[in-house]
């Protein structure tokens, strides 16, 4: 007979940003196939400490559960990663969740990112497009070259890499290897291409690229597997490029 | 022109909304843009197969009317056609848009971009990025957002939640109410139009391949303020999903575009039986058939895979290399979750709660019965009529952004008087009741808990009102809903901070949900006939002389009252539906 696998689930909870954090257990009964996005949500349907003391409910955020949307990032065990692909069969009966550390926490594993999209402002991530209107076919794009593009467009801004890297923090400006890697990409568009420069300028000011200190933290942690650290390498090759043209004048 | 700088609302950040705000911030217009999440989160990011265009690049003969027969077709003439008409002639123009703007569409070896089979079509029209169109068309159109949010001309409210339309005594609306999720400020926007661009219901099924997000509340509360929607009972039940504890992750049908195939076992051989049923289309028949094919194999026939709710969808026999190009995404999310390689073992899917068809009803001009509100996207109810073809989802998200922001141009600019003259006492009063709604939901002291009546609710709609619907079953559903209502009345929200209280805003979402579900049952408990996704096994053909109509719900205290509007047939016939 199946002894009935109970999970001890350990959350780092906070109430509001100027609380003081404090740990919570949880006994989760288990089910073959959980994820972490279940143990929270049991937190939900039996808000209950495991020694049967009332609480609230844990607050976080989730929505594709199926790592497309990037929302529900958090610190799992110790490693960052998304609630809905961490699943419970590969972690153990033993989990502990906290919210991420490089930004700061609304409340419980709520944390605000919009650190992350005004970077992508900073770095102008986005073709300078004419307008919406019909203007016929864009230039061919050979499929290899296509390849490349996908995979480095394929980040969907969790913010893991920011995370993991030593040089975000609170007392650095630094971008990060999400915006680098955005500047290539767009720098490797046929029409994004065009506007290289402004690119190429906004990361040679404050908390660019040279606040990169080469840990490579950032590939590590990319559930994507997107190439960060050739994306650092080779936008760091044309902001040199960029540079020695403009001395050359 | 007697408002000439007229305030726009978009409330929903994926592809229609973002699409809206576009055009309206390109024709030097400002737009608040309201989002419950990061747009770049917004349920548009789970599409996978493709958005549909007849750019014809394979010599095939393909058209925008070959096009639009088969998306008429292919929604069993329900829908309205001329929208659907220039929704497909668009199409190429915005494959085009969209390439400009940076998605990464695969290529030919040309360097063309590529298109592929789906479903209800034997032409390659279906342009493709990997198996993630959704994200990177949601990102491109983002991304153009931000563009116009750097030069000003538009400003994210992310984290903030629609709470209801401010409507004055001549009913018409002048803005909205919506809440900041974190610190619960409740505040007014001003606005000569607002479109809706809010998404679909799926939360309403407990588990569907839709996100946590997707919770067709912001419908629910606008058709509690009285505005109309239509054809509630026609949801797509997707014929291959993985069935998940927490949710039922989409397989998309480009997977079946590229040669997957459906089986079972039968007399211990592999049974293909949609490629026995029908010939001519195979494992590409419209979603609706699949679905029913699917069901009558494993419920009928009782012949699912180990006797359970599953049957096979095999990408095995593919070359490995189209797999990693083609369907990339996919194979990472059933590797993810399942712990297998479905290059070497088969699939184990079944059909789940998808889309819905219906929504807030809207006219020619994506206007709703109440002067100021708009809706574009899945949360409309125009052009898929009875069933949606796959990847022309993408597409009338884009065509919806479109036309909804002309639309919404003309008729806030050609205002008498804008809402910024509204006087401000309707603003507060709508505000003033808002904080109280909060103030009410947190001294409710019950015993129930609302994840645990949410979990009921999806699975009585998943039990009763999904592919195989009978009239007695319909009757329970809907006397379960309304139990449920009265329920939700006695929850404990256990949290009693304006802090970040996730299950206060969980409970004000569910008692739109349920609405919303009740519409959907009744819709269904009345319409005695078979068409498109909606199937009764006691009424099992299509009747076009006394249901080719579309379904027009209104709210009342007692619950829908349904009346009935004539379909524009105006361009092709209605004939028989056979693939």
């Amino acid at each position: 007979m199946t002894e009935q696998k109970t999970i001890k689930f350990r959350v780092k909870r906070q109430d509001n940003p100027d609380a003081k954090p404090h740990w919570e257990e949880f006994h989760i009964p288990y089910r073959p196939y959980m994820n972490v996005i279940l143990c929270l949500r049991e937190t939900q349907k039996h808000p209950k400490t495991f020694d049967g003391t009332p609480t609230t409910p844990v607050a976080w955020e989730s929505s594709c559960l199926e790592e497309v949307c990037g929302i529900c990032t958090m610190v799992i065990n110790g490693k960052v990663r998304q609630a809905c692909s961490a699943l419970v069969d590969q972690l153990g009966t033993e989990i502990s969740v906290e919210p991420m550390r490089k930004f700061p926490v609304v409340r419980d594993l709520m944390v605000d990112r919009s650190f992350l999209f005004e970077t992508l402002k900073k770095v102008r991530a986005w073709v300078q497009i004419d307008g919406t209107h019909a203007l016929g076919p864009g230039p061919r794009v050979h499929p290899d070259v296509q390849k490349e593009g996908y995979w480095m467009s394929r980040c969907f801004s969790c913010g893991c890499c920011l995370d993991v890297c030593p040089q975000v923090n609170d007392r650095s400006d630094f971008v990060g290897a999400m915006a680098i890697n955005q500047v290539r990409l767009f720098n490797s568009h046929p029409l994004g291409a065009m506007n290289s420069k402004d690119r190429l300028e906004a990361l040679m000011g404050e908390g660019g690229i040279e606040d990169c200190g080469n840990s490579q933290n950032c590939i590590k942690a990319c559930p994507k597997e997107i190439p960060l650290v050739t994306s650092i390498a080779e936008v760091n090759r044309q902001v040199t490029q960029y540079i020695f043209g403009f001395l050359k004048k | 022109m007697p408002n000439p700088k007229p305030k726009f609302i978009v409330v929903g950040g994926g592809l229609a909304g973002l699409m809206t705000v576009i055009k309206l911030a390109e024709a030097g217009h400002t737009v608040d843009l309201i989002s419950m999440v990061a747009c770049k989160r917004s349920h548009s990011v789970c599409a996978q197969g493709g958005i549909n265009a007849s750019v014809n690049t394979k010599g095939e003969g393909d058209s925008p009317w070959i096009h639009f027969e088969e998306t008429i077709l292919g929604g069993d003439f329900l829908a309205n056609q001329p929208m659907v008409k220039d929704m497909c002639e668009n199409a190429p123009s915005f494959i085009y848009m969209l390439d400009r703007m940076g998605v990464q569409f695969n290529r030919t070896a040309e360097g063309l971009i590529d298109f592929r089979r789906f479903g209800g079509t034997r032409f390659h029209r279906t342009a493709f990025a990997g198996a993630t169109t959704g994200q990177q068309i949601l990102y491109a159109l983002d991304e153009q957002v931000r563009r116009f949010e750097a030069d000003g001309k538009v400003t994210r409210y992310e984290g903030w939640e629609f709470l209801s339309a401010v409507i004055d005594d001549g009913g018409t609306a002048r803005g909205i109410v919506a809440m900041n999720l974190s610190n619960f400020e409740i505040r007014a926007f001003r606005g000569d139009a607002t479109v809706f661009a809010t998404g679909g219901p799926g939360m309403i099924y407990g588990r569907s391949t839709n996100s946590m997000i997707c919770t067709g509340s912001a419908a629910g509360a606008l058709y509690q303020q009285g505005v109309f929607y239509g054809n509630g009972e026609f949801i797509q039940i997707h014929p291959t999903a993985i069935a998940g504890e927490d949710k039922n992750r989409l397989i998309s049908e480009a997977v079946r575009g590229e040669g997957g195939r459906l089986w079972t076992m039968k007399d211990g051989k592999r049974w293909y039986f949609l490629e026995e049923w029908y010939p001519k289309y195979g494992n590409l028949v419209p979603r609706d058939i699949a679905s029913r094919a699917i069901f009558k194999v494993v419920r009928e026939l009782k012949l699912g895979i180990d006797g359970k709710d599953v049957v096979y969808l095999d990408i095995s026999h593919i070359e490995r290399k189209i797999l990693d190009e083609k369907l990339g995404g996919i194979i990472e999310i059933y590797e993810k979750f399942m712990n297998e390689d479905p290059s070497k073992v088969p699939m184990r899917v079944f059909p789940s709660m998808h889309y819905s068809m219906g929504g807030i009803y809207i006219n020619a001009k994506h206007m709703t019965n109440v002067p100021g509100i708009m809706a574009a996207g899945e949360c409309d109810y125009q052009y898929h009529g009875a069933n949606r073809l796959g990847a022309n989802s993408l597409l009338s998200c884009i065509q919806g952004g479109l036309v909804t922001a002309a639309s919404a141009l003309e008729y806030a600019s050609g205002l008498e008087r804008g809402a910024e003259a509204a006087p401000s006492k309707m603003f507060d009063d709508q505000v003033k009741k808002e904080e109280s709604k909060n103030d009410e939901f947190l001294r409710r002291r019950g015993k129930e808990n609302p994840y645990q009546i949410w979990e009921e609710m999806g699975e009585e709609m998943t039990d009763k009102v999904t592919v195989v619907r009978y009239n007695d079953k319909l009757e329970q559903a809907d006397k379960t809903l309304t139990a449920l209502q009265a329920r939700v009345k006695q929850v404990n929200v256990s949290d009693v901070s304006k802090w970040a209280n996730q299950p206060l805003v969980f409970t004000r979402q569910l008692e739109n949900m349920l609405d919303i579900a009740r519409v959907i049952t009744r819709g269904a408990l009345a319409r005695n006939e078979s068409r498109g996704a909606h199937y009764k096994p006691d009424f099992p053909n299509r009747d076009d002389a006394n249901w080719l109509k579309s379904t027009v719900a209104k709210f009342t205290p007692k619950g829908p009252e349904l009346s009935y509007e004539a379909v524009d047939i105006s361009l092709i016939k209605p004939r028989e539906r056979k693939y």
